[in-house]
């Protein structure tokens, strides 16, 4: 994945002498000492980060945590003190005005808390915004602010004040004016933060398939952790003006760097964070050609399982128990096809483990593939122990390692 | 007992009247002819206008005006009151003083909105220009009819340039609160998507301040008639003439005539200039989403309720 949007050593200090500020918070002045000495806020300390192309980077942290300055420097509307922003390895931070605003012209794009929309405009004319003064002829934005419109689902509205929709149309409205200028980067600034609970969920699974369609690469800014592991390839939490920890949805649940980011985790539902592959075990499959019932149950003694797969070169030929073997050899030894169970429970690895839970329900242990490949098989005890790692912690009990991968 | 002006005497009288009349009237004439011209050029044009039409034609268009602007109320009212006009025979007058206050507001708006603006995006310029504002509104205007009588002479552009002193400071204070009240977002909004200053200020900013700035003009509009009579001292004609020699001569048949020209005519301006500020009302939908939602099936409102499941 190639990098699109990287961020070096970017500060923000707000006051009347931010260099003296900064030179202190270099030599290792915390944050409260230099409120104390000198009157000045740190707003960003030292972020460092990089979003990979058609990625979606999620910055979740408190009010007062320096996301919002942070996402304002990405597009200098809050001038950095200090540190660099580059796009496709261009510097923004030392761009002159005119290179800055042909940047936000024709590269970043925004999404606010509050929509933003221009009341004394129409929809479409708040979509057409920044083709309008990128200099588009007014037929060729019209025509683009509709496309963008009919992406979001609401081309019937174009010619309405945006007054007259809802909160949630209102942000697809202002998400269609990003999308109208074709931006390399799109940033959005708390954009689900002022929509009701169900209307939030319904614009998360939007962006999710929208950025399945475009593969934008997107900074996405949140105060809640479930939108963050909902949405976000990568998850910087941030407190205080700096990232505590960066990783992925995974990473952030499963290991967190301290106990600010494991009390924001501990009533996460882990099942909708780890996927299938992280539970599973080494699948141990056996050959359809080469082994025998007898073979199968030595292994399955051996392995400490009640059922293993059986493959038949690459494809799976279905699932071998046990029970089901030991009532073979006895009777009419020698074929392994005989005990073979064919309807098996399967799932693809990237699978979220709420959806294993049916599944992992009867005896036999899930099937996990990547790319119809057996890849793994994950059994209900393996599930349980994922799931439960959480709880533990938040009891203060001992933390269990999580089961490792494949 | 004593007191420090038995012995001493500041002469700040003689220093004022020295420096006017000493050195800037006799200097500075032809500045002052310069400032005086344009606003003599609107005025002729203005007042050969409004004379020209006829009384029926002008009576006419002013109450379709109100009607379009504020409704059939406001276009009666402005009708009927025309017509009282006439018939009290000020109907000259009241073209005059209407031209002279047009004259005037005109002036007040082409400095005053730039002013606000500036004041707007500069903090100091607005702290600069805050101390001039207030000293504009306190200062009785007697006390600066007698310098632009030496500087502009006496007649109707002094008088004018009197009002435009007196009106100048709610158009100058409103432009620049409207321009500061537009929501920060907005503006962020506007810079974020590569706007220059100048689109921001035309695309975003002054839409939305023109509520506010409306309501500055109106302001204006009123203080500018409050001067009608007070710039009658100093030559302007009209009905602010007709009270004052109404006053002089005790004849207060005529100072009435000339005192119901004004109100009534401030009246008039005042609501249509209203409406029109109310008209571009932002936040409110406008009329014609108004009139379409009530054809559309099902409001604006609840097609938002209906729009999760839409979606999902």
């Amino acid at each position: 994945m190639t990098e699109k949007l990287s961020v070096k050593n970017l500060c923000k200090i707000f006051g009347d002498d931010p260099d003296a500020a900064l030179a202190q918070l270099r030599a290792g002045r915390s944050k409260d000492e230099i409120l104390k000495q000198t009157g000045m806020t740190v707003g960003v300390q030292d972020a460092n980060f990089s979003v990979g192309q058609g990625e979606i980077f999620v910055v979740m942290g408190l009010s007062g945590s320096g996301k919002s300055t942070l996402v304002r420097m990405l597009n200098r509307l809050i001038e950095p003190t200090a540190g660099e922003v580059r796009i496709d390895g261009e510097d923004i931070v030392s761009a002159d005005p005119e290179q800055l605003r042909q940047i936000r012209l024709k590269k970043i794009a925004m999404v606010f808390q509050h929509f933003a929309l221009f009341p004394h405009k129409t929809v479409a004319e708040n979509v057409e915004y920044g083709l309008k003064v990128q200099g588009v002829p007014a037929a060729e934005r019209r025509r683009r602010a509709i496309a963008a419109l009919e992406q979001v689902g609401l081309e019937p509205w174009a010619d309405h004040r945006p007054q007259a929709l809802s909160g949630g149309m209102q942000q697809r409205v202002g998400l269609a004016r990003g999308l109208a200028v074709d931006p390399e980067v799109l940033l959005m600034d708390e954009p689900f933060s002022a929509l009701d609970p169900l209307i939030r969920r319904d614009m998360q699974q939007e962006l999710i398939e929208l950025q399945r369609k475009l593969k934008m690469t997107i900074v996405f800014i949140t105060h809640d952790l479930h939108e963050a592991l909902i949405l976000g390839d990568h998850i910087a939490i941030m407190k205080e003006g700096r990232f505590v920890q960066i990783g992925t949805a995974e990473e952030i649940v499963g290991e967190p760097a301290d106990d600010y980011v494991s009390a924001f985790t501990q009533d996460i539902d882990r099942a909708k964070v780890f996927a299938a592959d992280s539970v599973m075990a080494e699948p141990q499959a056996l050959e359809l050609s080469k082994d025998t019932p007898r073979s199968a149950l030595e292994r399955m003694t051996e392995l400490k399982r009640n059922a293993l797969y059986v493959l038949d070169g690459d494809r799976i030929a279905g699932v071998v128990t046990y029970r089901g073997l030991a009532g073979a050899t006895s009777g009419h030894g020698g074929d392994l096809g005989a005990a073979l169970i064919r309807e098996y429970p399967a799932i693809e690895s990237a699978a979220k483990l709420y959806r294993l839970y049916d599944l992992a329900r009867g005896e036999l242990p899930v099937a996990v593939l990547d790319d119809g490949r057996l890849v793994g098989v994950a059994r209900q005890g393996d599930i349980f122990k994922q799931l439960a790692a959480g709880a533990g912690e938040a009891e203060g009990a001992a933390r269990q390692p999580a089961p490792a991968g494949a | 007992m004593w007191q420090p002006s038995d012995s001493i005497t500041l002469p700040l009288g003689d220093w004022v009247d020295g420096f006017v009349k000493g050195w800037l009237a006799p200097n500075f004439r032809g500045v002052f002819h310069a400032i005086g011209w344009p606003v003599d050029q609107v005025l002729q044009s203005l007042s050969g206008f409004l004379h020209a039409v006829p009384m029926p034609v002008f009576t006419i268009v002013v109450a379709l005006i109100a009607w379009w602007a504020a409704g059939r109320g406001v276009a009666i009212f402005s009708f009927l009151a025309l017509l009282v006009l006439d018939l009290i025979h000020v109907w000259s007058d009241t073209m005059t003083t209407l031209a002279m206050i047009l004259t005037a507001v005109v002036f007040c708006a082409a400095v005053g909105v730039p002013l606000g603006i500036a004041a707007a995006r500069s903090d100091r310029f607005a702290r600069i220009l805050r101390p001039i504002l207030d000293i504009m509104q306190t200062i009785p205007p007697f006390v600066y009819l007698v310098p632009i009588v030496m500087l502009f002479g006496v007649g109707m552009v002094p008088g004018i340039i009197a009002t435009i002193i007196f009106a100048l400071p709610p158009i100058v204070r409103l432009t620049n609160l409207g321009i500061r009240n537009v929501q920060a977002e907005l503006v962020e909004a506007a810079y974020a998507f590569g706007s220059t200053p100048r689109q921001v200020l035309w695309e975003v900013q002054i839409p939305l301040a023109l509520r506010t700035i409306m309501a500055g003009l109106n302001q204006t509009l009123m203080l500018a008639l409050s001067m009608v009579v007070i710039a009658a001292l100093i030559g302007a004609g009209g009905l602010g003439l007709e009270v004052y020699t109404g006053l002089g001569r005790l004849d207060i048949g005529a100072a009435t005539e000339g005192g119901l020209g004004i109100v009534l005519i401030a009246i008039i301006l005042d609501r249509i200039t209203q409406a029109l500020g109310e008209q571009r009302d932002a936040t409110a939908p406008g009329l014609l989403d108004t009139l379409k939602s009530l054809f559309r099936p099902g409001r604006p409102g609840r097609q938002a309720r209906q729009e999760p499941r839409q979606a999902a």
